[in-house]
Protein backbone atom coordinates (compact mmCIF):
# COMPACT_ATOMS: atom_id res chain seq x y z
CA UNK A 1 0.00 0.00 0.00
CA UNK A 2 3.13 2.61 0.89
CA UNK A 3 4.37 1.38 -2.07
CA UNK A 4 1.31 1.95 -4.38
CA UNK A 5 1.26 5.79 -2.52
CA UNK A 6 4.99 6.63 -3.74
CA UNK A 7 4.47 5.71 -7.35
CA UNK A 8 1.46 8.74 -7.38
CA UNK A 9 3.91 11.12 -5.85
CA UNK A 10 6.27 10.41 -8.18
CA UNK A 11 3.31 10.14 -10.80
CA UNK A 12 2.36 13.63 -9.90
CA UNK A 13 5.97 15.20 -10.15
CA UNK A 14 6.48 13.85 -13.30
CA UNK A 15 3.87 15.41 -15.27
CA UNK A 16 3.32 18.62 -13.02
CA UNK A 17 7.34 18.94 -14.39
CA UNK A 18 6.21 17.91 -17.75
CA UNK A 19 3.40 20.75 -17.75
CA UNK A 20 5.78 23.40 -16.68
CA UNK A 21 7.96 22.42 -19.19
CA UNK A 22 5.61 22.64 -22.35
CA UNK A 23 4.07 25.73 -21.02
CA UNK A 24 7.85 27.20 -20.74
CA UNK A 25 8.46 25.89 -24.17
CA UNK A 26 5.31 27.30 -25.66
CA UNK A 27 5.97 30.62 -23.54
CA UNK A 28 9.65 30.90 -25.41
CA UNK A 29 8.26 29.67 -28.67
CA UNK A 30 5.46 32.48 -29.05
CA UNK A 31 8.24 35.86 -29.60
CA UNK A 32 9.71 33.20 -32.36
CA UNK A 33 6.60 32.56 -34.45
CA UNK A 34 4.77 36.11 -33.68
CA UNK A 35 8.19 37.53 -35.19
CA UNK A 36 6.78 36.79 -38.84
CA UNK A 37 3.51 38.16 -38.47
CA UNK A 38 2.99 41.78 -39.71
CA UNK A 39 5.57 44.02 -38.48
CA UNK A 40 5.04 47.67 -37.42
CA UNK A 41 6.29 49.52 -40.53
CA UNK A 42 3.91 47.24 -42.34
CA UNK A 43 1.06 47.91 -40.37
CA UNK A 44 1.89 51.66 -40.45
CA UNK A 45 1.06 52.15 -44.18
CA UNK A 46 -2.55 50.76 -43.42
CA UNK A 47 -4.32 53.45 -44.91
CA UNK A 48 -4.05 55.12 -48.99
CA UNK A 49 -5.98 58.71 -50.08
CA UNK A 50 -6.87 58.30 -53.70
CA UNK A 51 -7.65 61.61 -55.97
CA UNK A 52 -10.80 59.86 -58.61
CA UNK A 53 -11.14 63.50 -59.87
CA UNK A 54 -10.22 62.79 -63.35
CA UNK A 55 -11.69 59.18 -63.62
CA UNK A 56 -14.60 59.21 -66.03
CA UNK A 57 -17.84 56.90 -65.89
CA UNK A 58 -16.57 53.43 -67.91
CA UNK A 59 -12.73 54.45 -66.98
CA UNK A 60 -10.96 52.21 -64.31
CA UNK A 61 -7.63 52.73 -62.19
CA UNK A 62 -5.64 50.72 -60.05
CA UNK A 63 -3.77 52.06 -56.78
CA UNK A 64 -1.80 50.13 -54.29
CA UNK A 65 -2.81 49.68 -50.88
CA UNK A 66 -1.21 47.33 -48.56
CA UNK A 67 0.97 45.72 -50.95
CA UNK A 68 -2.10 44.69 -53.21
CA UNK A 69 -3.98 46.94 -55.92
CA UNK A 70 -7.56 47.97 -55.42
CA UNK A 71 -10.02 48.75 -58.10
CA UNK A 72 -11.49 52.13 -58.02
CA UNK A 73 -14.11 51.61 -60.85
CA UNK A 74 -16.81 54.63 -62.02
CA UNK A 75 -19.57 52.73 -63.59
CA UNK A 76 -21.48 53.34 -66.27
CA UNK A 77 -25.45 53.56 -66.43
CA UNK A 78 -25.95 50.04 -68.30
CA UNK A 79 -23.20 48.41 -65.90
CA UNK A 80 -25.20 49.27 -63.35
CA UNK A 81 -27.95 48.09 -64.16
CA UNK A 82 -26.77 44.78 -65.10
CA UNK A 83 -25.52 44.32 -61.75
CA UNK A 84 -28.72 45.80 -59.89
CA UNK A 85 -30.93 43.06 -62.62
CA UNK A 86 -28.67 40.14 -61.40
CA UNK A 87 -31.09 38.07 -58.90
CA UNK A 88 -29.78 37.05 -55.94
CA UNK A 89 -30.67 32.80 -56.40
CA UNK A 90 -27.81 33.39 -59.59
CA UNK A 91 -24.89 34.29 -57.08
CA UNK A 92 -22.34 31.44 -55.69
CA UNK A 93 -21.89 34.16 -52.86
CA UNK A 94 -25.17 36.52 -52.95
CA UNK A 95 -24.49 39.86 -51.99
CA UNK A 96 -26.77 42.66 -53.55
CA UNK A 97 -25.22 45.14 -55.69
CA UNK A 98 -25.99 48.09 -53.25
CA UNK A 99 -24.65 46.65 -50.25
CA UNK A 100 -21.72 46.69 -52.76
CA UNK A 101 -21.38 49.70 -53.67
CA UNK A 102 -23.31 52.63 -51.51
CA UNK A 103 -22.68 55.11 -54.50
CA UNK A 104 -23.45 53.09 -56.98
CA UNK A 105 -21.38 55.39 -59.17
CA UNK A 106 -18.20 53.91 -57.48
CA UNK A 107 -17.60 50.26 -57.23
CA UNK A 108 -14.02 49.97 -54.93
CA UNK A 109 -13.12 46.62 -54.04
CA UNK A 110 -9.77 44.53 -53.99
CA UNK A 111 -7.97 43.32 -57.09
CA UNK A 112 -7.65 40.12 -55.72
CA UNK A 113 -8.97 36.92 -57.23
CA UNK A 114 -10.40 34.93 -53.82
CA UNK A 115 -9.23 32.00 -55.42
CA UNK A 116 -5.88 32.29 -55.16
CA UNK A 117 -4.71 35.92 -55.03
CA UNK A 118 -3.98 37.04 -58.90
CA UNK A 119 -5.21 40.24 -60.29
CA UNK A 120 -8.19 39.68 -62.65
CA UNK A 121 -8.16 41.36 -65.86
CA UNK A 122 -10.71 44.46 -66.48
CA UNK A 123 -13.78 44.53 -68.77
CA UNK A 124 -13.03 40.74 -69.58
CA UNK A 125 -15.42 37.34 -68.78
CA UNK A 126 -18.47 36.22 -69.78
CA UNK A 127 -20.44 38.70 -67.27
CA UNK A 128 -18.86 42.14 -68.32
CA UNK A 129 -16.77 42.45 -65.67
CA UNK A 130 -13.44 40.89 -64.55
CA UNK A 131 -11.68 37.29 -65.55
CA UNK A 132 -9.22 36.01 -63.53
CA UNK A 133 -6.48 34.73 -66.11
CA UNK A 134 -4.96 32.24 -63.18
CA UNK A 135 -7.71 30.00 -63.10
CA UNK A 136 -10.54 30.83 -65.21
CA UNK A 137 -12.80 33.04 -62.46
CA UNK A 138 -15.58 35.37 -64.04
CA UNK A 139 -16.74 38.17 -61.48
CA UNK A 140 -19.70 40.33 -62.70
CA UNK A 141 -20.23 44.42 -63.21
CA UNK A 142 -20.91 44.13 -59.18
CA UNK A 143 -17.24 41.96 -58.77
CA UNK A 144 -19.06 39.42 -57.48
CA UNK A 145 -18.09 35.86 -58.52
CA UNK A 146 -20.28 33.78 -61.01
CA UNK A 147 -18.26 31.37 -62.41
CA UNK A 148 -14.83 29.43 -61.90
CA UNK A 149 -13.26 28.22 -58.84
CA UNK A 150 -13.15 31.51 -56.31
CA UNK A 151 -15.47 31.04 -53.41
CA UNK A 152 -16.37 34.66 -52.63
CA UNK A 153 -16.97 37.98 -54.41
CA UNK A 154 -14.37 39.97 -54.88
CA UNK A 155 -13.45 41.84 -51.14
CA UNK A 156 -14.84 45.28 -50.92
CA UNK A 157 -12.31 47.04 -48.65
CA UNK A 158 -13.06 49.88 -45.43
CA UNK A 159 -12.93 52.93 -47.93
CA UNK A 160 -14.86 56.44 -47.28
CA UNK A 161 -14.94 59.29 -49.42
CA UNK A 162 -13.18 62.53 -47.75
CA UNK A 163 -15.11 64.87 -50.53
CA UNK A 164 -16.14 64.31 -53.69
CA UNK A 165 -12.95 63.83 -55.29
CA UNK A 166 -11.04 61.80 -52.37
CA UNK A 167 -11.06 58.06 -51.80
CA UNK A 168 -9.69 57.13 -48.16
CA UNK A 169 -8.93 53.70 -48.31
CA UNK A 170 -8.40 51.59 -45.22
CA UNK B 1 27.81 -8.91 -41.83
CA UNK B 2 32.08 -8.92 -41.80
CA UNK B 3 31.90 -4.93 -40.04
CA UNK B 4 31.02 -5.84 -36.44
CA UNK B 5 34.71 -7.66 -36.67
CA UNK B 6 36.50 -5.08 -38.62
CA UNK B 7 40.06 -4.48 -37.86
CA UNK B 8 41.67 -1.38 -39.02
CA UNK B 9 45.34 -2.45 -39.91
CA UNK B 10 47.58 0.28 -39.36
CA UNK B 11 48.33 0.24 -35.49
CA UNK B 12 46.83 4.52 -35.48
CA UNK B 13 43.72 3.45 -37.42
CA UNK B 14 43.31 0.92 -34.60
CA UNK B 15 43.92 3.80 -31.80
CA UNK B 16 41.35 5.80 -34.01
CA UNK B 17 39.14 3.22 -34.69
CA UNK B 18 38.57 2.24 -30.73
CA UNK B 19 37.90 6.06 -30.02
CA UNK B 20 35.35 6.95 -32.82
CA UNK B 21 34.56 4.02 -35.35
CA UNK B 22 34.93 5.84 -38.41
CA UNK B 23 36.88 3.01 -40.22
CA UNK B 24 34.53 0.45 -39.03
CA UNK B 25 31.77 2.80 -40.96
CA UNK B 26 33.37 3.20 -44.39
CA UNK B 27 34.37 -0.81 -43.86
CA UNK B 28 30.67 -1.10 -43.87
CA UNK B 29 30.27 1.46 -46.81
CA UNK B 30 32.72 -0.77 -48.41
CA UNK B 31 32.11 -3.98 -48.36
CA UNK B 32 27.97 -3.31 -48.07
CA UNK B 33 26.56 -6.72 -49.96
CA UNK B 34 24.41 -5.28 -52.87
CA UNK B 35 22.48 -7.63 -54.94
CA UNK B 36 24.46 -8.67 -58.38
CA UNK B 37 21.06 -8.01 -60.64
CA UNK B 38 20.71 -4.20 -59.86
CA UNK B 39 20.33 -2.50 -63.19
CA UNK B 40 20.79 1.10 -64.29
CA UNK B 41 17.20 1.69 -62.29
CA UNK B 42 18.95 1.53 -59.49
CA UNK B 43 21.60 3.84 -60.27
CA UNK B 44 19.80 7.05 -59.18
CA UNK B 45 19.99 7.09 -55.78
CA UNK B 46 23.45 7.89 -56.38
CA UNK B 47 22.88 10.51 -58.92
CA UNK B 48 20.23 12.31 -56.64
CA UNK B 49 23.29 12.84 -54.12
CA UNK B 50 25.16 13.75 -56.30
CA UNK B 51 22.45 16.28 -57.32
CA UNK B 52 22.28 17.48 -54.00
CA UNK B 53 25.69 18.23 -53.20
CA UNK B 54 25.76 20.20 -56.20
CA UNK B 55 23.04 22.32 -55.49
CA UNK B 56 24.39 22.85 -51.92
CA UNK B 57 27.92 23.70 -53.68
CA UNK B 58 26.32 26.12 -56.00
CA UNK B 59 23.75 27.46 -53.91
CA UNK B 60 26.26 28.11 -51.46
CA UNK B 61 28.32 30.41 -54.41
CA UNK B 62 25.29 32.05 -55.25
CA UNK B 63 24.70 33.63 -51.65
CA UNK B 64 27.65 35.42 -51.58
CA UNK B 65 26.37 37.70 -54.47
CA UNK B 66 22.37 37.48 -53.61
CA UNK B 67 20.92 40.32 -52.14
CA UNK B 68 17.10 39.32 -50.50
CA UNK B 69 15.38 42.26 -51.19
CA UNK B 70 12.17 43.23 -52.98
CA UNK B 71 14.49 46.10 -54.42
CA UNK B 72 17.78 44.54 -55.62
CA UNK B 73 16.90 41.17 -55.50
CA UNK B 74 16.09 41.01 -59.40
CA UNK B 75 19.24 43.66 -60.36
CA UNK B 76 21.48 41.50 -57.76
CA UNK B 77 20.54 38.29 -60.37
CA UNK B 78 21.42 39.41 -63.54
CA UNK B 79 24.62 41.16 -61.56
CA UNK B 80 25.39 37.37 -60.72
CA UNK B 81 24.80 36.74 -64.77
CA UNK B 82 27.23 39.75 -66.13
CA UNK B 83 29.35 40.90 -63.28
CA UNK B 84 30.46 37.99 -61.28
CA UNK B 85 33.31 35.29 -62.07
CA UNK B 86 31.35 32.55 -64.00
CA UNK B 87 28.25 33.70 -62.27
CA UNK B 88 26.20 32.90 -65.41
CA UNK B 89 27.61 29.09 -65.56
CA UNK B 90 27.05 28.56 -61.61
CA UNK B 91 23.35 30.02 -61.35
CA UNK B 92 22.20 27.78 -64.81
CA UNK B 93 23.43 24.85 -62.86
CA UNK B 94 21.70 25.78 -59.73
CA UNK B 95 18.50 26.18 -61.84
CA UNK B 96 18.85 23.32 -64.24
CA UNK B 97 20.10 21.26 -61.76
CA UNK B 98 16.86 21.85 -59.56
CA UNK B 99 15.54 20.66 -63.02
CA UNK B 100 17.54 17.28 -63.20
CA UNK B 101 17.38 16.98 -59.19
CA UNK B 102 13.72 16.16 -59.63
CA UNK B 103 14.01 14.29 -63.17
CA UNK B 104 16.26 11.79 -61.43
CA UNK B 105 13.55 11.70 -58.22
CA UNK B 106 10.71 10.78 -60.57
CA UNK B 107 12.67 8.16 -61.93
CA UNK B 108 13.86 6.88 -58.63
CA UNK B 109 10.05 6.64 -57.63
CA UNK B 110 8.63 4.82 -60.01
CA UNK B 111 11.70 2.57 -60.44
CA UNK B 112 10.40 2.30 -56.46
CA UNK B 113 6.87 1.70 -57.46
CA UNK B 114 7.44 -0.85 -59.68
CA UNK B 115 9.88 -3.37 -57.95
CA UNK B 116 7.78 -2.79 -55.06
CA UNK B 117 10.31 -1.28 -53.24
CA UNK B 118 8.13 0.64 -50.44
CA UNK B 119 7.29 -2.80 -50.07
CA UNK B 120 7.57 -4.20 -46.47
CA UNK B 121 10.71 -4.57 -44.39
CA UNK B 122 11.42 -1.09 -46.41
CA UNK B 123 8.24 1.24 -45.52
CA UNK B 124 10.43 3.15 -43.50
CA UNK B 125 12.47 4.25 -46.26
CA UNK B 126 10.14 4.79 -48.21
CA UNK B 127 8.27 6.85 -45.87
CA UNK B 128 11.60 9.20 -45.71
CA UNK B 129 11.70 9.65 -49.16
CA UNK B 130 8.35 10.80 -49.44
CA UNK B 131 9.68 13.37 -46.75
CA UNK B 132 12.39 14.08 -48.82
CA UNK B 133 10.31 14.55 -51.59
CA UNK B 134 8.01 17.42 -49.77
CA UNK B 135 11.15 19.49 -48.83
CA UNK B 136 12.63 19.17 -52.42
CA UNK B 137 9.47 20.74 -53.68
CA UNK B 138 9.41 23.49 -50.91
CA UNK B 139 12.73 24.45 -51.54
CA UNK B 140 12.57 24.43 -55.23
CA UNK B 141 9.09 26.91 -55.07
CA UNK B 142 11.29 28.99 -52.73
CA UNK B 143 14.32 28.68 -54.42
CA UNK B 144 12.09 30.04 -57.74
CA UNK B 145 10.70 33.23 -55.81
CA UNK B 146 14.66 34.72 -54.98
CA UNK B 147 15.34 35.87 -58.37
CA UNK B 148 11.76 38.01 -57.75
CA UNK B 149 10.58 37.91 -61.58
CA UNK B 150 7.20 38.15 -62.56
CA UNK B 151 6.69 34.34 -62.28
CA UNK B 152 8.35 34.63 -58.81
CA UNK B 153 6.12 37.01 -57.15
CA UNK B 154 2.65 35.31 -58.25
CA UNK B 155 3.59 31.65 -58.25
CA UNK B 156 4.82 32.64 -54.59
CA UNK B 157 1.73 34.61 -54.28
CA UNK B 158 -0.96 30.87 -55.93
CA UNK B 159 1.11 29.08 -53.97
CA UNK B 160 0.88 30.83 -50.50
CA UNK B 161 -2.75 31.63 -51.01
CA UNK B 162 -3.32 27.47 -50.87
CA UNK B 163 -3.46 27.80 -47.14
CA UNK B 164 -5.82 30.72 -47.11
CA UNK B 165 -8.53 27.54 -48.43
CA UNK B 166 -7.81 26.21 -44.88
CA UNK B 167 -11.62 27.09 -42.77
CA UNK B 168 -11.23 29.76 -39.86
CA UNK B 169 -7.72 30.48 -39.75
CA UNK B 170 -6.68 30.23 -43.35
CA UNK B 171 -6.54 33.98 -43.91
CA UNK B 172 -4.10 34.56 -40.31
CA UNK B 173 -1.74 31.47 -41.39
CA UNK B 174 -1.82 33.27 -45.19
CA UNK B 175 -0.80 36.99 -43.35
CA UNK B 176 1.71 35.16 -41.10
CA UNK B 177 3.22 33.23 -43.98
CA UNK B 178 4.00 36.40 -45.83
CA UNK B 179 4.69 38.70 -43.32
CA UNK B 180 2.28 41.61 -44.26
CA UNK B 181 -1.10 41.98 -46.45
CA UNK B 182 0.93 40.26 -49.22
CA UNK B 183 3.94 38.79 -51.04
CA UNK B 184 6.30 41.43 -50.27
CA UNK B 185 10.05 42.04 -48.82
CA UNK B 186 9.42 40.43 -45.46
CA UNK B 187 8.20 37.03 -47.42
CA UNK B 188 11.32 36.84 -49.82
CA UNK B 189 13.95 37.53 -46.85
CA UNK B 190 12.21 34.10 -44.83
CA UNK B 191 11.89 32.46 -47.86
CA UNK B 192 15.82 32.96 -48.62
CA UNK B 193 16.20 31.80 -45.40
CA UNK B 194 14.17 28.70 -45.46
CA UNK B 195 15.38 28.04 -49.02
CA UNK B 196 19.64 27.72 -47.32
CA UNK B 197 18.11 25.90 -44.54
CA UNK B 198 16.02 23.02 -46.24
CA UNK B 199 18.75 21.31 -48.22
CA UNK B 200 20.46 20.41 -44.96
CA UNK B 201 17.57 18.96 -43.18
CA UNK B 202 17.10 17.06 -46.83
CA UNK B 203 20.96 15.70 -46.26
CA UNK B 204 19.98 14.82 -42.81
CA UNK B 205 16.75 12.93 -44.25
CA UNK B 206 19.59 11.09 -47.15
CA UNK B 207 21.51 10.04 -44.24
CA UNK B 208 18.64 8.23 -42.48
CA UNK B 209 17.09 6.66 -45.73
CA UNK B 210 20.47 5.33 -46.55
CA UNK B 211 20.66 3.91 -43.01
CA UNK B 212 17.04 2.82 -42.81
CA UNK B 213 18.21 1.22 -46.48
CA UNK B 214 21.35 -0.67 -44.93
CA UNK B 215 19.24 -2.25 -42.41
CA UNK B 216 17.22 -4.78 -44.62
CA UNK B 217 19.30 -3.64 -48.24
CA UNK B 218 18.80 -3.34 -51.29
CA UNK B 219 15.35 -4.51 -53.05
CA UNK B 220 16.66 -5.87 -56.75
CA UNK B 221 14.58 -6.49 -59.84
CA UNK B 222 13.35 -9.59 -59.22
CA UNK B 223 12.10 -8.24 -55.54
CA UNK B 224 12.95 -11.62 -53.83
CA UNK B 225 14.54 -11.75 -50.35
CA UNK B 226 18.47 -12.69 -50.24
CA UNK B 227 20.91 -14.37 -48.14
CA UNK B 228 23.23 -11.35 -48.01
CA UNK B 229 26.39 -11.88 -48.02
CA UNK B 230 26.26 -14.72 -50.64
CA UNK B 231 26.39 -15.54 -54.77
CA UNK B 232 23.41 -13.59 -54.98
CA UNK B 233 25.24 -10.37 -53.77
CA UNK B 234 28.26 -8.50 -54.65
CA UNK B 235 30.12 -5.59 -52.82
CA UNK B 236 29.68 -2.29 -53.15
CA UNK B 237 32.86 -1.27 -53.62
CA UNK B 238 33.96 -1.48 -56.87
CA UNK B 239 31.35 -3.30 -58.71
CA UNK B 240 28.07 -0.53 -57.50
CA UNK B 241 30.46 1.95 -57.38
CA UNK B 242 31.79 1.76 -61.20
CA UNK B 243 28.30 1.60 -62.43
CA UNK B 244 26.68 4.43 -60.45
CA UNK B 245 29.89 6.56 -61.84
CA UNK B 246 29.47 5.66 -65.28
CA UNK B 247 25.52 6.14 -65.03
CA UNK B 248 26.33 9.41 -63.57
CA UNK B 249 28.45 10.05 -66.27
CA UNK B 250 25.77 9.81 -68.57
CA UNK B 251 23.38 11.53 -66.43
CA UNK B 252 25.88 14.24 -66.80
CA UNK B 253 25.57 14.35 -70.73
CA UNK B 254 21.93 15.87 -70.12
CA UNK B 255 22.35 17.76 -66.99
CA UNK B 256 25.59 19.78 -69.27
CA UNK B 257 23.08 19.80 -72.79
CA UNK B 258 20.64 22.11 -70.60
CA UNK B 259 23.17 24.27 -68.76
CA UNK B 260 24.83 24.92 -72.05
CA UNK B 261 22.80 25.05 -74.70
CA UNK B 262 19.29 25.70 -73.48
CA UNK B 263 19.31 26.95 -69.96
CA UNK B 264 16.30 28.62 -70.40
CA UNK B 265 14.58 26.61 -72.07
CA UNK B 266 12.70 24.78 -68.86
CA UNK B 267 12.22 27.96 -66.95
CA UNK B 268 9.70 30.95 -68.34
CA UNK B 269 10.37 34.22 -69.67
CA UNK B 270 8.14 35.72 -67.95
CA UNK B 271 10.63 35.86 -65.12
CA UNK B 272 12.97 38.13 -66.71
CA UNK B 273 10.59 41.03 -65.95
CA UNK B 274 10.76 41.97 -62.67
CA UNK B 275 7.93 41.38 -60.05
CA UNK B 276 5.31 43.71 -60.30
CA UNK B 277 2.26 43.29 -57.70
CA UNK B 278 -0.58 45.37 -59.86
CA UNK B 279 0.04 42.79 -63.13
CA UNK B 280 -0.52 39.26 -63.09
CA UNK B 281 1.01 37.28 -66.27
CA UNK B 282 -1.74 36.33 -68.92
CA UNK B 283 -0.59 32.72 -68.38
CA UNK B 284 0.57 31.50 -64.76
CA UNK B 285 2.52 27.96 -64.70
CA UNK B 286 4.52 26.56 -62.42
CA UNK B 287 7.51 24.62 -63.00
CA UNK B 288 7.64 21.51 -65.07
CA UNK B 289 8.24 18.96 -62.19
CA UNK B 290 4.36 20.09 -60.14
CA UNK B 291 2.71 20.37 -63.10
CA UNK B 292 0.73 16.76 -62.28
CA UNK B 293 -0.05 18.40 -58.83
CA UNK B 294 -1.20 21.43 -60.51
CA UNK B 295 -3.30 19.90 -63.03
CA UNK B 296 -5.04 17.87 -59.65
CA UNK B 297 -5.74 21.26 -58.25
CA UNK B 298 -7.50 23.20 -60.83
CA UNK B 299 -9.76 20.22 -61.62
CA UNK B 300 -11.40 20.91 -58.84
CA UNK B 301 -14.19 23.53 -58.62
CA UNK B 302 -14.29 23.86 -55.12
CA UNK B 303 -11.18 26.29 -53.56
CA UNK B 304 -10.78 23.76 -49.90
CA UNK B 305 -11.59 20.85 -52.18
CA UNK B 306 -8.57 21.62 -54.83
CA UNK B 307 -6.04 22.31 -51.74
CA UNK B 308 -6.94 18.96 -49.95
CA UNK B 309 -6.73 17.18 -53.40
CA UNK B 310 -3.73 18.02 -54.51
CA UNK B 311 -1.65 17.70 -51.21
CA UNK B 312 -3.39 14.35 -50.67
CA UNK B 313 -2.13 13.35 -54.06
CA UNK B 314 1.29 13.72 -52.14
CA UNK B 315 0.63 12.36 -49.07
CA UNK B 316 -1.34 9.24 -50.13
CA UNK B 317 2.18 8.19 -51.61
CA UNK B 318 3.21 7.59 -48.13
CA UNK B 319 0.05 5.39 -47.30
CA UNK B 320 1.51 3.21 -50.23
CA UNK B 321 2.69 0.37 -48.50
CA UNK B 322 -0.23 -0.26 -47.10
CA UNK B 323 -2.28 -0.05 -49.86
CA UNK B 324 -0.71 -2.28 -52.25
CA UNK B 325 -2.02 -5.59 -50.71
CA UNK B 326 0.33 -7.61 -52.68
CA UNK B 327 3.19 -9.45 -51.29
CA UNK B 328 5.14 -9.91 -54.29
CA UNK B 329 7.27 -6.85 -54.66
CA UNK B 330 8.36 -6.84 -58.30
CA UNK B 331 6.22 -6.04 -61.42
CA UNK B 332 8.36 -8.84 -63.26
CA UNK B 333 5.87 -11.29 -61.95
CA UNK B 334 2.49 -9.42 -61.87
CA UNK B 335 1.22 -9.32 -65.15
CA UNK B 336 -1.68 -7.05 -64.58
CA UNK B 337 0.40 -4.79 -62.32
CA UNK B 338 2.75 -3.79 -64.77
CA UNK B 339 -0.05 -3.01 -67.06
CA UNK B 340 -1.49 -0.67 -64.43
CA UNK B 341 1.96 0.76 -63.47
CA UNK B 342 2.56 2.16 -67.29
CA UNK B 343 -1.20 3.21 -67.12
CA UNK B 344 -0.38 5.32 -63.92
CA UNK B 345 2.66 6.41 -65.83
CA UNK B 346 0.90 7.88 -69.00
CA UNK B 347 -1.98 9.36 -66.49
CA UNK B 348 0.25 11.41 -64.63
CA UNK B 349 2.74 12.59 -67.95
CA UNK B 350 -0.77 13.51 -69.05
CA UNK B 351 -1.75 15.31 -65.74
CA UNK B 352 1.40 17.40 -66.03
CA UNK B 353 0.58 18.24 -70.08
CA UNK B 354 -2.72 19.37 -68.98
CA UNK B 355 -1.19 21.09 -66.24
CA UNK B 356 0.77 23.54 -68.43
CA UNK B 357 -2.51 24.64 -70.78
CA UNK B 358 -4.70 26.80 -70.13
CA UNK B 359 -7.73 25.51 -67.37
CA UNK B 360 -10.67 25.26 -69.60
CA UNK B 361 -12.75 23.35 -71.86
CA UNK B 362 -10.89 19.61 -73.14
CA UNK B 363 -8.23 20.30 -70.65
CA UNK B 364 -10.42 21.02 -67.85
CA UNK B 365 -11.92 17.08 -68.39
CA UNK B 366 -8.73 15.66 -69.16
CA UNK B 367 -7.62 16.85 -66.20
CA UNK B 368 -10.65 15.33 -63.80
CA UNK B 369 -10.69 12.21 -65.84
CA UNK B 370 -6.68 12.27 -65.06
CA UNK B 371 -7.27 12.77 -61.21
CA UNK B 372 -9.84 10.54 -60.81
CA UNK B 373 -7.51 8.10 -62.02
CA UNK B 374 -4.87 8.96 -59.84
CA UNK B 375 -6.94 8.30 -56.75
CA UNK B 376 -8.69 5.14 -58.17
CA UNK B 377 -4.97 3.49 -58.55
CA UNK B 378 -4.01 4.48 -55.12
CA UNK B 379 -7.57 3.46 -53.51
CA UNK B 380 -9.61 1.18 -55.43
CA UNK B 381 -7.24 -0.79 -58.37
CA UNK B 382 -3.60 -1.89 -55.57
CA UNK B 383 -5.87 -2.93 -52.82
CA UNK B 384 -8.03 -5.14 -54.73
CA UNK B 385 -5.09 -5.91 -57.48
CA UNK B 386 -3.36 -7.71 -54.63
CA UNK B 387 -6.22 -9.77 -53.38
CA UNK B 388 -7.20 -11.06 -56.83
CA UNK B 389 -4.20 -11.24 -59.19
CA UNK B 390 -2.87 -14.36 -60.25
CA UNK B 391 1.13 -13.89 -60.08
CA UNK B 392 3.76 -15.47 -61.82
CA UNK B 393 6.27 -18.07 -59.99
CA UNK B 394 9.12 -16.72 -58.23
CA UNK B 395 12.53 -17.93 -58.81
CA UNK B 396 14.42 -19.74 -55.83
CA UNK B 397 17.48 -16.83 -56.04
CA UNK B 398 18.57 -14.23 -58.25
CA UNK B 399 21.31 -17.05 -60.00
CA UNK B 400 18.71 -19.23 -60.76
CA UNK B 401 17.34 -17.52 -63.63
CA UNK B 402 20.15 -16.93 -65.47
CA UNK B 403 22.41 -19.99 -64.12
CA UNK B 404 19.35 -22.73 -64.81
CA UNK B 405 18.31 -23.82 -61.38
CA UNK B 406 21.17 -24.27 -60.03
CA UNK B 407 22.13 -22.73 -56.15
CA UNK B 408 25.33 -24.29 -56.73
CA UNK B 409 27.22 -22.35 -59.54
CA UNK B 410 29.82 -20.84 -60.12
CA UNK B 411 30.38 -17.38 -57.96
CA UNK B 412 30.71 -14.06 -59.14
CA UNK B 413 34.27 -12.87 -59.70
CA UNK B 414 35.31 -11.88 -56.46
CA UNK B 415 36.96 -8.90 -55.14
CA UNK B 416 40.49 -10.04 -55.40
CA UNK B 417 39.82 -11.52 -59.60
CA UNK B 418 38.82 -7.61 -59.80
CA UNK B 419 41.76 -5.81 -58.65
CA UNK B 420 43.84 -8.62 -60.61
CA UNK B 421 41.95 -7.28 -63.87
Amino acid sequence: MSDQKKVNRRDFIYTASTVVGVVGVGAAAWPLIDQMNPDASVKALATTEVDVSLVKPGQSITVLWRGKPVFIKRRTENEIAEAKAVSLTELKHPEKDEDRASNPEWLVMLGVCTHLGCVPLADKGDYDGWFCPCHGSHYDTSGRIRKGPAPTNLEIPKYEFVNSNTIKIG
Amino acid sequence: MSEHNYQPKSKFGKWFNDRLPLLTLANHLTDYPTPKNLNYWWTFGGILTFCLITQIITGLVLAMHYIAHADLAFSSVEHIMRDVNYGWLIRYIHANGASMFFLAVYIHIFRSLFYGSYKAPREIIWILGIMIYLLMMAAAFMGYVLPWGQMSFWGATVITNLFSAIPLVGESITTWLWGGYSVDNPTLTRFFTLHYLIPFLILGLVVLHIWALHVPGNNNPIGIDIKKPSKDTVSFHPYIVVKDLFALLLFLILFAFFVFYSPNVLGHADNYIEANPLVTPAHIVPEWYLLPFYAILRSIPDKLMGVIAMLSAILILAALPWLDTSKIRSAVFRPLYKQFYWILVLDVLILGYVGAMPAEGLYLLIARIGTAYYFAHFLIILPILGKVEKTLPLPMSISEPILGGSLNAEPARSKEDFQKL
